[in-house]
């Protein structure tokens, strides 16, 4: 029987199937969408490319936060074929333990309060990354408890008692933590271990004085979207070499190819479960840090909308994939940004579940992602 | 073994049956409804409060008709579902005749045609939208309410911005699916064009958004003279905040969804908001209120708490509604509606009479949020 299906070459090959008819009306429209999208954004580029660039840089804003959460669930499918939905409220539980950090212990002071003498800045820079690191201790320590509890016992189970799990879980972590005794169902206004500073560009940069106006026709940026933006690329730099040049790296991809062949081999499959779990929600926590200083304000159902977009980045660049995570999440944020912009506020959600329905239909393997069927 | 646990089981139901038997003296039943949880959660405990306060008063002076009053709170979130169901446990399980509730307009709506149909008296301390006691062209017998509405705030806003702040134009930022933003909204569009004014800009949002980055932009072009926000204190945080790191240093401005402990009030500094009472008022009826809410409620610290507009608000509300049962004669909510309908009441927010609509005629205030604190700024008569 000669094989139709060619699944050795490198690039994915569709198969060919029978032209259903009225394809053309599905394609048609998609193909009109593009256009009109391509439309909308070139003649605002055109009519105003300060603000446009004003948009990208806040679309960057938001596409970094989202790719800090996009690699969580990415690696853990990968891992374990199980799409991990209480990553987006690891990420709240990482912005409320930084809360509480600052508001009530004052652990962002701890340098001045130990070492008096010590200059004012190194003093904030050192604070603020004990706060973050304390974030992603609990967060680590927070998935674990999670993997361990929620998701080992269903391993051999139908995945999709797994993800049912996974609902469970985020349901009762944004609705335990809405508890008075434990974070209290308010809108709580962060505080924030450093000041924000804003700075605007016009023949050099300039920082904004509080209470003054910048100059019209300016881009302007704040310290967080560079700290976002420098977390984010080391992150993914680190990962790439952490997948590609550590032994757990290599422990942790064999086990997403085949994990009961990586068993064979000697790697303890529930230690490298376990710390990819860790991983991707250490830096889960990071993104939930940056994320209350950027938009200053935490509650407990903090966690769904960012979780639900960057699951779509995921999805959008390959899910499994860690570049395709990160280039996902670029795109979902420009794509948020420009549509608050051109469009109207409300509807950047309906565009970025609206980017998933398209990726699935047009390319359901995603930007970087491998078609299925490979192995023997 | 499962024989006696059933033993066992029948005891426990019957011992429970004689427990449930038990009456006590009668006692009248008044059911608070309050956002406890949900998007304005310090609304709802200052309303809770603030009612529970004026309850607690009447109580020691003897109760209402010589009843002592039981509260009954529940927690009705500011979403309709949540509101109806409470609405219903009140009225069909604790039998309840009376509700104080909500705070806001979008769950006292759906609250007050259950309540009218069942012949219910509600009065809501703060919800302003105009359809909670009226509609289609009716009032809703049984409905009250203890604040002004949206159309008077919506108007005193537009006004105090064209004449005190010498705005021309006014950037005005909507929340399609809040009943209150979008009440305000048109009312201050209405007034601010009608006097000679010009709104350059409408921009709507969700109450999840946490990002304006684009309104703000679109603002920051526009160059208005002063922007209206007219919604609660969480969204008024962020916009504000981000305001201020963009740049823009346009005043904002309110209604009284921004009176309350958790406003930002650095970011939100050089805003205004048109609110119901300020404590700085020095009429006795204020000032007693004052000690009293202090005296009973205190902050973590210990310092006493001061009472904010939702907190007077349901005071008086309470007061106005125990005040018309007592008036009334009797526990019959017909001759407590006709009574309510008649009153005249010294509240803390001001001398209340209901209009045709069970609409009080009362004036607003306008606070200037500077330097850290709420301001008095202004008081505008009805």
């Amino acid at each position: 029987m000669p094989v139709k299906n060619d699944t050795m070459t490198a690039t994915p090959v569709l198969v060919r199937r029978r032209r259903q008819p009225l394809a053309w009306v599905g394609n048609g429209f998609l193909i009109l969408l593009a256009l009109f999208a391509a439309y909308i954004l070139v003649s605002n580029l055109i009519r105003s490319p300060i603000i446009f660039l004003q948009n990208i840089l806040d679309g960057l804003k938001l596409g970094f936060v989202y790719a800090l959460i996009a690699l969580g669930y990415t690696m853990v499918y990968g891992i374990v074929k199980l799409i991990n939905f209480a990553h987006g409220d690891v990420f709240m539980v990482g912005a409320f333990a930084s809360f509480f950090a600052v508001a009530q212990y004052n652990l962002h002071k701890w340098p001045q309060m130990v070492f008096p003498g010590i200059p004012g800045g190194l003093s904030v820079v050192i604070g603020s990354l004990t706060v973050i690191l304390l974030s992603m201790v609990v967060c680590t320590l927070l998935a674990v408890t999670i993997e361990r509890v929620a998701y080992k016992p269903l391993r051999d189970a139908p995945r999709i008692a797994a993800l049912i799990t996974a609902i469970g879980v985020s349901f009762f972590l944004e609705f335990f933590g809405a508890l008075q005794f434990v974070f209290s169902p308010r809108f709580i206004p962060y505080k924030s271990p450093f000041d924000t500073a804003a700075w605007y560009v016009q023949e050099g940069i300039h920082p904004i004085q509080s209470g003054q106006a910048s100059p019209d026709n300016t881009i302007s940026f704040s310290n967080i979207f560079l700290i976002i933006l420098a977390a984010s690329v080391l992150v993914q730099l680190f990962l790439q070499f952490l997948v590609r040049r550590t032994k757990i790296g290599i422990a942790m991809r064999a086990t997403s190819f085949d994990k009961p062949t990586a068993r064979l081999m000697g790697i303890n499959v529930d230690r490298v479960i376990s710390f990819t779990f860790a991983v991707g929600a250490a830096f889960a926590g990071l993104g939930g840090v940056l994320y209350a200083i950027a938009y200053q304000s935490i509650w407990t159902q903090l966690g769904i909308l960012p979780g639900l977009k960057a699951f779509v980045a995921a999805v959008l660049g390959g899910i499994g994939s860690l570049p395709g995570a990160f280039v996902g999440a670029l795109i979902m944020g420009q794509a948020e940004s420009l549509t608050m912009s051109y469009i109207s506020t409300p509807m950047r959600d309906a565009v970025a579940f609206t980017i998933l329905i398209i990726v699935l239909l047009v390319r359901p393997t995603g930007i970087f992602g491998e078609p299925a069927g490979e192995k023997a | 073994m499962k024989r006696f646990l059933s033993l066992v089981a029948i005891v426990l139901a019957i011992a429970f049956v004689f427990v449930g038997c038990q009456q006590g003296p009668k006692a009248l039943k008044v059911a608070v409804l309050a956002p406890l949880s949900g998007p304005v959660p310090t609304f709802g405990v200052s309303t809770r409060d603030g009612a529970l306060l004026a309850i607690d008063e009447w109580n020691a002076k003897g109760g209402v008709l010589g009843m002592k009053i039981t509260p009954i709170v529940e927690d009705s979130q500011c979403t309709p579902d949540p509101s109806v169901n409470a609405a219903n446990k009140v009225i069909n399980q604790d039998k309840v005749h009376y509700i104080i509730g909500e705070v806001c307009s979008k769950a006292s709506i759906p609250i007050s045609e259950i309540a009218n149909a069942a012949k219910v008296i509600q009065i809501s301390p703060t919800s302003t939208n105009p359809d909670v006691t009226f509609e289609k062209g009716a009032t809703k017998p049984y409905i009250f309410r203890a604040c002004f509405i949206d159309p008077f705030q919506g108007k005193v806003g537009a006004n105090f911005a064209f004449n005190s702040l010498k705005a021309k134009k006014a950037f005005v930022m909507v929340d399609q699916g809040n009943a209150y933003v979008v009440g305000l909204a048109q009312n201050f569009e209405s007034t601010f064009t009608g006097l000679g004014g010009k709104i350059i800009g409408k921009e709507n949002y969700t109450s999840t958004d946490t990002d304006f980055s684009a309104i703000l932009a679109k603002i920051k072009a526009a160059k208005p003279d002063v922007v209206y926000l007219p919604d609660y204190y969480p969204i008024v945080n962020l916009a504000t905040k981000q305001a201020k790191e963009k740049g823009i240093i346009t005043p904002f401005m309110g209604g009284d969804g921004w009176d309350s402990s958790d406003l930002d009030v650095k970011a939100a500094d050089g805003g205004y908001y048109s609110n119901h009472y300020d404590a700085s008022d020095p009429r006795p009826e204020v000032q007693n209120f004052l000690k009293a809410y202090g005296d009973k409620y205190k902050d973590k610290d210990g310092k006493a708490i001061v009472p904010d507009a939702l907190a007077t608000l349901a005071y008086d509300a309470t007061n106005l509604l125990l005040q018309g049962i007592q008036n009334a004669g009797a526990d019959n909510t017909d001759k407590v509606k006709a009574a309510l309908e008649g009153i005249t009441f010294n509240a803390v927010s001001g001398k209340v009479t209901f209009d045709a609509q069970h609409n009080p005629v009362k004036g607003a205030v306008m606070i200037h949020v500077k330097g850290g604190k709420k301001l008095f700024d202004s008081f505008v008569a009805p």
